[in-house]
C-alpha cells in the first residue's frame, strides 16, 4: 500500500491548517466594504483547499455518489444564489442555516449507523456526535419554519400553545437529552437515536413557531450560531481540525450577532426564545391608543415634496416596509433628486430594522446608495437635532418614543432612532394599523409629524414626480 | 491514552478558535452584517468534509449512502450558494467607493466561487 506523500495524513493536516487560516484571513477582510470582496474570495479558496485535502484521503471511495451529491447541491445552490432578490436575503440565509443543520444531523446519523450505535468508538465521540445531531436537527427544523415565515408560507404572527409553550419545549429538550444519555451509556438501538432526532425536530418547530416577524433578526442569528456549534462538534467527533475551527468561527459570529440584535431590542435571548411579546403587550397597546384620540395629520405627496425640497438636511429612516414594497430603488431616485437641489441626505439605520442583521444596508447597497451615507443608530441620533425633515419609510417600532417615555410599554427600554428630535417628520405607512404586537406608535400623534398613507414604493415615486414640478 | 490526547488537543483548538472568531468578527461593521451571515453560512459548508469522510469509509449500507449524498448536497448548497451570494452582495457595496478609488478590483482570477473539487 504505497501511499504517496500527497495522500499522507500530515500533508492533509497541513492543508487543513492552510484552509482555516484562509477562513480567518478572509473574515478579517469583512472589516470594511473595500476589502470584503477579496476577503470572501480568500475564504472560498480556503474551502476549495479543505475539500481537495479531504478528497486526497487514500480511503476515499464512492466517487460516483460524491459527484452526485455535489451536482445536486450545485444545481440548487448556484441558481438560487444568482437569482435571489436582495429583499429575500433573510429567507436565503434561513435556508442556508437549515441545510447546514440538516447536513450535520445526517452525518451524525450515518456515523451512528456505521459504528453500530457508537459500539466501538470512545465515549467522547458519541457525546459530540449526539450533540451535533440534536443541535443540527433543531437548527434544520427551526430554520425551515423561519424560512416559511419569512416567505409567508406560514403566517408571520406568533403561533403558540400559549402558557403551555415553555413546558412543551422543556419536555422535548429533556426527552432528546435523555435519549442521548441512554445511547452514550451503551444503548445501541437506532430507534432511540431516531427518537432523539424527532424530539429535536419537534423542539426546533416549537421554538420558532411562536416567534413573531420582528424578532426574526434574533432568531436567524441564533440559528446561525447553532449550526456553527454543531459543525464544531462534528469536527471533534470526526477528529477534523478544519471543521472544528470553521464551526467555532461561525458559532462566534452567530453569537455576536444574536447578542447585538437582542441588545438593540432591549430583550433577553431567553425571553425571545420563550416566545412573542406575551398577551399583556397587546392590552397595554390598546389602552395607549385611547389616550391619543385623533390629531393624526395626513399629508399629500405634493406637500411632502415641498417640505423635502426646501429642507437643507433630510434623514431617511427605512424599515421592513421598504423591503416589502421593494422601494429601495425608488428611495435612491428620490435621494438623487433631492441632492440635485442641494439637500443633504443621509440614512439612519436601526440595527434591527428589517428581518435580519444588516438587511437595510444590503437593500440600499443594491440601489447604489454610497455606504458612507448610511448612519448607524448612535451617529444618527446625534444628528436628528439638526435635521429638517425625517422621512420614515415603513419603519415602526424602531422609531416609537414609547420605548423612551412609557415604562408600561412592551418595548420600553429598547434603543430607538430619535426621529422626533428633528424639526418635522413625514411617515410613509400603509395605514394606521399598529405594527407588530399591536403597539401604538406615539410618534404619529406628535405635532411635528405628518402621515403619508400608501405603499412605500408608490408614495416615494409620487414624491419624486412631484419634486419635478417644484 | 492517545485518544484522550486527541480530545484535549481538539478541545484546545476549539477554545482558541472561539476566541479568534470573537476577535475577528467583532471588527465587522453593522453595514456588512448580512454578507457576514451569508459568508459564515458558506464557511459552515465545511460540514461537507464530514460527508466526504464518512461516505469514503467501508461498510455504508444503502440507506447511509442516501443520507450522506443528501448531506453532501446540503453542504454544497452552503458552500457554493453561500460564497456566490456573498460575492454578489459585496460587489454592490464595493460598487461606489465614493471617497477614494485605489485598490482596483484585485480579483486575481475567478478562483473561489466553486470549491466543488471535481
Amino acid at each position: 500500500m504505497a501511499t504517496s506523500f500527497l495522500q499522507s495524513e500530515s500533508f492533509r493536516d497541513v492543508l487543513y491548517i492552510i484552509a482555516f487560516s484562509l477562513f480567518i484571513q478572509g473574515l478579517r477582510g469583512l472589516s470594511g466594504p473595500t476589502t470584503a470582496v477579496r476577503g470572501n474570495r480568500i475564504a472560498a479558496v480556503g474551502m476549495a483547499i479543505a475539500v481537495i485535502a479531504t478528497l486526497l484521503n487514500p480511503l476515499e471511495g464512492n466517487w460516483g455518489l460524491i459527484v452526485l451529491g455535489v451536482a445536486l447541491g450545485a444545481a440548487v445552490g448556484i441558481p438560487a444564489a444568482r437569482q435571489v432578490k436582495m429583499t429575500a436575503m433573510p429567507q436565503m440565509v434561513a435556508l442556508f442555516n437549515g441545510v447546514g443543520g440538516g447536513a450535520v444531523f445526517l452525518i451524525s446519523w450515518s456515523e451512528f449507523r456505521l459504528t453500530d450505535g457508537y459500539s466501538f468508538t470512545p465515549t467522547y465521540i458519541a457525546i459530540f456526535s449526539l450533540f451535533a445531531a440534536i443541535v443540527g436537527s433543531v437548527s434544520f427544523w427551526g430554520s425551515n419554519i423561519a424560512f416559511g415565515k419569512l416567505q409567508e408560507i406560514i403566517p408571520g404572527r406568533p403561533i403558540s400553545f400559549g402558557s403551555a409553550q415553555q413546558i412543551v419545549n422543556l419536555v422535548l429538550l429533556v426527552l432528546a437529552v435523555a435519549g442521548a444519555v441512554d445511547i452514550v451509556q451503551g444503548n445501541h438501538s437506532e430507534v432511540v437515536f431516531i427518537g432523539v432526532l424527532v424530539c429535536a425536530a419537534l423542539l426546533g418547530n416549537a421554538v420558532v413557531l411562536p416567534i413573531g416577524g420582528a424578532d426574526m433578526p434574533v432568531v436567524i442569528s441564533l440559528l446561525n450560531a447553532f449550526t456553527g456549534l454543531s459543525a464544531a462538534a462534528t469536527g471533534i467527533a470526526l477528529d477534523n481540525t478544519a471543521l472544528i475551527v470553521a464551526g467555532m468561527i461561525v458559532g462566534a459570529s452567530g453569537s455576536i450577532l444574536t447578542n447585538l440584535m437582542a441588545t438593540a431590542m432591549n430583550r433577553s435571548i431567553p425571553a425571545i426564545v420563550a416566545g412573542g411579546f406575551g398577551g399583556s403587550g397587546a392590552v397595554e397597546g390598546a389602552t395607549g391608543a385611547g389616550e391619543h384620540a385623533g390629531s393624526v395629520r395626513s399629508t399629500t405627496a405634493a406637500d411632502a415634496a415641498i417640505q423635502l425640497a426646501y429642507a437643507s438636511r433630510v434623514m431617511i429612516v427605512p424599515g421592513y416596509g421598504m423591503a416589502v414594497a421593494q422601494a429601495q430603488h425608488a428611495v435612491r431616485e428620490l435621494t438623487k433628486e433631492l441632492e440635485k437641489r442641494g439637500v443633504e441626505v443621509a440614512y439612519a439605520i436601526h440595527p434591527v430594522a428589517g428581518r435580519m442583521p444588516g438587511h437595510m444596508n444590503v437593500l440600499l447597497a443594491e440601489a447604489d446608495v454610497p455606504y458612507d451615507q448610511l448612519e448607524e443608530m448612535d451617529e444618527a441620533n446625534g444628528e436628528f437635532g439638526r435635521t429638517d425633515v425625517s422621512l420614515v419609510i415603513g419603519a415602526n417600532d424602531v422609531t416609537n418614543p414609547a420605548a423612551k417615555n412609557t415604562p408600561s410599554s412592551p418595548i420600553y427600554g429598547m434603543p430607538i432612532l430619535e426621529v422626533s428630535d428633528s424639526h418635522s417628520v413625514i411617515v410613509i405607512k400603509r395605514s394606521m394599523n399598529p405594527g407588530f404586537a399591536g403597539i401604538e406608535n406615539e410618534l404619529y400623534y406628535e405635532p411635528e409629524t405628518t402621515m403619508l398613507f400608501g405603499d412605500a414604493k408608490a408614495a416615494v415615486t409620487e414624491i419624486t414626480a412631484e419634486l419635478a414640478h417644484i | 491514552m492517545i485518544l484522550a490526547s486527541t480530545l484535549t488537543t481538539n478541545l484546545a483548538i476549539l477554545v482558541l478558535a472561539g476566541f479568534v472568531g470573537f476577535v475577528v468578527i467583532s471588527k465587522v461593521p453593522n453595514t456588512l452584517h448580512t454578507p457576514l451571515m451569508s459568508g459564515t453560512n458558506a464557511i459552515h459548508g465545511i460540514v461537507i468534509l464530514g460527508g466526504l469522510l464518512v461516505i469514503g469509509l467501508a461498510g455504508n449500507d444503502a440507506f447511509n449512502k442516501v443520507i450522506l449524498v443528501i448531506a453532501i448536497a446540503f453542504g454544497t448548497i452552503n458552500v457554493i450558494g453561500g460564497f456566490l451570494v456573498t460575492d454578489r452582495m459585496l460587489e454592490m457595496f464595493k460598487s461606489r467607493p465614493k471617497p477614494r478609488d485605489g485598490d482596483g478590483d484585485g480579483d486575481g482570477g475567478s478562483e473561489g466561487k466553486d470549491g466543488k473539487g471535481s
